[in-house]
Parts: C-alpha cells; structure tokens; sequence
C-alpha cells in the first residue's frame, strides 16, 4: 500500500521514539528498559514494582521527559506501572506513548497504568499516542489506565492519540482536580478494519473553582467500533465541559456516552456530543478544487484529527 | 468556450419527475463577465452545479473547447479550468484558511497568499491560521470562498452571488477584482450569479433565470434596460423597503 498524507503524518508523530533525545528518558523495550538518562532536574529511578519512578523536581522549567515503550516480540503481555511526580510550580512536558510492531500471527500486549500528581502551581503537558504496526494477522492490545492529581492552582493537559494499527484498546482515565486547577483532556482518535477501541474518562472536579474539560475527536472506518464514556463530576462550585465529535464512515459502530454528574449548586457542567458521516458539501467541495475523492476525504479526516 | 445545448435536469420525487432546468441553450466565450439572475428558485445555482459537475444533467450537451465533457467528474472539469464559488461554502473543523487556498492552488506561495486574503479584504495576520470550523462569519466564509475561486486561476469561474453577506466596502472591491481579472481576459470567462444591481449592469451578457428556463439573454445594452426596475424593487422588498446598496 502507498503511504497517504494521514500514514506519512504518523510515522512523523511517533518519531520520537526514533532517536534518542537530550534530557530526561526512559526506553522500555519488550518488557525491559532499554535505555535511562535522568537530567539534573528529572530523576528516574525504579520501583517497588518495577516501574519506573518519574521525580520532576519543583521549579523545573521547559523540560520534556521522554518514557516511550516498543514492544516487537510476539506473545508478549507487557505489565508496568509508573509513577510521575511533577514538582511544585514546575513547567515540563512527559511524552509517553507506545508502539507495537507485530508481523505474527500471535497477539502483542502492553498494559500500563501511568500514576501522575501534579503539584501545587505546576503546568504538566501529557502526551500519549498509540500506534501499531506489522504484516501478520497477531493482535495488538493496549490497555493504558492514567490516574492523575491536579493539585491547587496547577494546570494539566492530557493529550492521547491514537491515529492506527491498534486493534483492542480500553483506555482508562480518572482525574481529580483541586482547587482553581485546570484539566484538559484531549483525546483523538482512529480506528479501522476490526478494531475495536474504548475511552472511559471520569474527572472528580473536587476543589472550589476548578475546570475540567473533555475534547474528543475520533474517526471510524471500516468495522471498527468505538465506545467513548465520559463523565464529568462537579463536587463544588466548578467548570465542566465534555464535548465529542466523531465522524463514522463505511459499517463502523459509535457508541458516545456523556455524562454530568453535579454534586454542588454552584457547579456548571455542559456537553456537545455530535456523530455523523463526512458531509457531501466538504467532498464536493474539495473535489472542485481539484482533489480526487479519495484525496478529499484524506484532507478532511487529517485535518479532524489535527 | 463553455457550450450547453439543449440541457436540462430533472429530480425524483416520489415517484415523480420534476425539471429544474429546461432546455438551456448558452454560448460562453472568453474574455467575458455574465451575469445570471432571476427569482430565487429560478435554477441558477443549479445551472452553476451542472456545469461543475455535481448535479449529473438528465439531458443534453455540455461542450467546454469543442469537447464533450458530460461523461467527466467534478475533480476532472476542476482539472479541466472551471471552478466554482458556492452560495453557502461549507465549513471544515481543523482546516485552516491558509490550508484550503494551498488546496486551491498548490503552487501559491505565502506572499501571493496573503496578497490574495488582502485582495478579498482579509488580514492575513488575523485570517491565515483561522479554522474554518465554526469560529468565522457568514460574511468571512463568503470572501474565502472566492480568494480560492480566484487563486485557482481558472478557466470558467462561476461565483454563486458573491455578494451575499459581504459587507459593501469588499463587494465593490471583490467587483474590481473580478472586472480586472475576466473583463477582456483572452484565456478565461466568468460567470456571476447576482441579484445586485451594481454589478450586473457591468458585465457584458446577461442572463435572466425564470422557473428553470432562460428567459432573457443578451448583452448588458439589450437586457439591462428591461430588468433594471424588476432588480430595484426584489431588492427593496427583501429587505422591506430600505436600499441595500
Ligand atoms: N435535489 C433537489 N430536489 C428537489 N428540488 C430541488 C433540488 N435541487 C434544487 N431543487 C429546486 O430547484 C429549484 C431551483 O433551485 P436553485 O438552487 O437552482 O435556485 P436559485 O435560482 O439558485 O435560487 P436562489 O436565488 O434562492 O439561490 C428550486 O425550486 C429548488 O427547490
Ligand atoms: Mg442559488
């Protein structure tokens, strides 16, 4: 097959797993790392259980923190858990993410459970994509659960992609944000041939003018089929926002459950939920510019996911 | 150049065949600006859609140089020079303004890109990273809608009442454009669907829309003279009375 727009924007996505970086990193290969590097500011170290232990020291500024995991064995199940500790009024950035490699015909599986605080003041930008490759007709599984503290004033912003190649997914998020802490989770989505992939999101808005917000967007082709939950539970007086767009093509199944949960007078929660096909107009459109209708429908769901 | 003959389209509907365009005859030659008005239903977006490529006409002939071009998709006839600037363009969440005039006109760098916003009176500070999601106005969408229209250079430009929702100091300005890039242009023709009395009296043909057929067409000399009141008095009684422009 040749390499679309969409395919070529995706090696690029996980290209940072390609090289390694200055600064802080992990690499965990087929169950074992790989390659560690702590930097002045980020310490890593293992843990009890034999994850890793991720120390950002408060104050640290403009720093990235790489943790990428490759899995190219067949039959592997890959258990880990992480610890990120982000230090008081830090400003940092922790790319995670995992890429699976599978030409067999056996299944491929990585579980992670990321546990994250975020201290008072501090501003976390969390990255995640998923991605999966390979010729044989072998499985490969995903299973992330992130559990992460917004402490008082802090700001955080989670951000999962997951554009191929990953045939089971559940992903499971859980958030607790403090008072007048930010949270964002974005997630973007695509799913095709059989997959099947789901999101569970549950944000506990607890402290006194806290925000929480929920953006996906996905994409269904084939007969993928998508399971999107998200539930938004305001415990004071509070913001909340849950919004989710998908566009379904060929025989795929969406499936978008918003839920507001408010447990105070105070607290404001909203959602916009929206599922449809592409529109006619924007491949009419696109097609009078001179794309091909193949190349049209690529421009559209790039630039959705974007 | 564009040649339709004896065109006509038709839609079902329940079980019922309905004619929106009759027998259309028309003759389009280069280095000429048309106007097409008449009532609202008339058939002149449709007629714009046909020749596009998007509605499939039920009979006759579409010509563009001598060739038949009936049989050719939409991507094709844009290949082939025409181009076409909706009424209502339609939006695209993560697409940005900069993104669709590049789709328009892949060979545009950023200078001509932001000569081409200013030309439509657009900021090209202010608009080039815009999304072209929900955040921008009917009138801004309008003016977008044409820049790619006019980056894409074509050789049959069709605007669908590019007017509508611009504010009057752009219209006049969008008007100078489009005389200055059609009006005795060796290479390309335009056609403009309007009901503005300000610029059909402009253009060199004009065509007048009546329940899908022609029902006048001419040159601006002929035509204008018999329709100008007819134009004067739809404008004031769409927007009760008060001119417009
Ligand atoms: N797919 C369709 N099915 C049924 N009727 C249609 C269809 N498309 C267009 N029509 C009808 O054909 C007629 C012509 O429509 P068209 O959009 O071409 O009008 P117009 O002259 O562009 O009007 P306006 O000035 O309001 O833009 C209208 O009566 C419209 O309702
Ligand atoms: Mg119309």
């Amino acid at each position: 097959m040749k390499l679309n727009k969409l395919d070529k924007n995706l090696l690029n996505t996980i290209s940072d797993i390609d090289h390694i970086p200055a600064g802080a990193i992990n690499i965990r290969k087929d169950g074992k790392p790989v390659l560690r590097q702590s930097s002045p500011n980020i310490l890593i170290t293992t843990g009890e259980t034999g994850g890793l232990i991720v120390e950002i020291k408060p104050g640290t500024k403009n720093e990235t923190v790489h943790v990428p995991v490759i899995i190219t064995k067949t039959g592997l199940n890959d258990v880990v858990y992480n610890q990120f500790i982000v230090g008081e009024n830090a400003d940092v950035t922790i790319v995670a993410g995992c890429g699976i490699h599978n030409d067999s015909h056996g299944k491929s599986r990585h579980e992670g459970l990321h546990e994250i605080i975020v201290k008072e003041g501090a501003h976390l930008r969390y990255v995640e994509k998923h991605y999966g490759e390979g010729s044989g007709t072998g499985q490969k599984v995903l299973y992330p659960t992130t559990k992460i503290i917004v402490e008082k004033n802090a700001y955080a912003e989670i951000e999962s992609v997951q554009i191929k190649g990953v045939d089971d997914t559940v992903r499971i998020t859980e958030a607790y944000i403090h008072e007048k802490a930010i949270l964002k989770v974005i997630e973007r989505l695509l799913t095709h041939g059989n997959q099947y992939a789901e999101s569970d999101i549950k944000i506990f808005i607890e402290g006194k003018g806290g925000s929480g917000q929920i953006l996906s967007r996905s994409v269904a082709k084939g007969n993928s089929s998508q399971i999107f939950r998200a539930a938004l539970v305001g415990q004071n007086e509070c913001l909340g926002h849950v919004e989710c767009d998908s566009i379904i093509m060929d025989k795929a199944t969406i499936k978008a459950v918003p839920e507001l949960i408010a447990e105070d007078s105070e607290a404001v929660l909203t959602h916009e939920a929206a599922i449809g096909k592409i529109a006619g107009e924007q491949l009419i459109k696109l097609m009078s510019l001179g794309l091909t209708e193949d190349e049209a429908v690529d421009t559209i769901l790039e630039s959705f996911l974007k | 150049m564009l040649h339709l003959e004896n065109l006509s389209f038709s839609v079902q509907n329940n079980g019922q065949s309905k004619q929106i365009l009759k027998n259309i005859n028309l003759q389009i030659e280069r280095g000429k600006l048309y106007g097409v008005t008449g009532p609202n239903g008339s058939g002149k977006t449709t007629l714009a859609k046909v020749i596009m490529g998007i509605l499939p006409h039920t009979e006759g002939h579409i010509y563009l140089d001598g060739e038949e071009i009936s049989g050719k998709n939409i991507t094709q006839r844009a290949n082939l020079g025409i181009a076409y600037a909706f009424q209502q363009p339609p939006r695209f969440k993560g697409l940005t303004v900069q993104d669709l005039v590049k789709i328009a006109q892949p060979k545009l760098k950023n200078l001509s890109i932001r000569k081409k916003m200013r030309d439509v009176g657009l900021c090209p500070e202010d608009y080039m990273d815009r999304d072209m999601g929900s955040g921008l106005s009917g009138g801004e969408m309008k003016r977008i809608e044409i820049m790619q229209v006019l980056a894409r250079s074509a050789k049959l430009a069709i605007f669908d009442e590019p007017e509508a929702g611009v504010d009057l100091w752009t219209i006049q300005r969008l008007v100078d454009i489009i005389v200055g890039i059609y009006k005795n242009n060796p290479e390309a023709a335009a056609l403009i669907i309007t009901h503005n009395r300000n610029i059909l009296p402009i253009c060199d043909e004009l065509i007048v829309f009546e329940e899908g057929k022609i029902r006048l067409q001419g040159s601006q000399a002929e035509i204008w003279p018999l329709i100008r009141d007819d134009i004067v008095c739809q404008v004031q009684d769409t927007c009760r009375g008060e001119e417009i422009i």
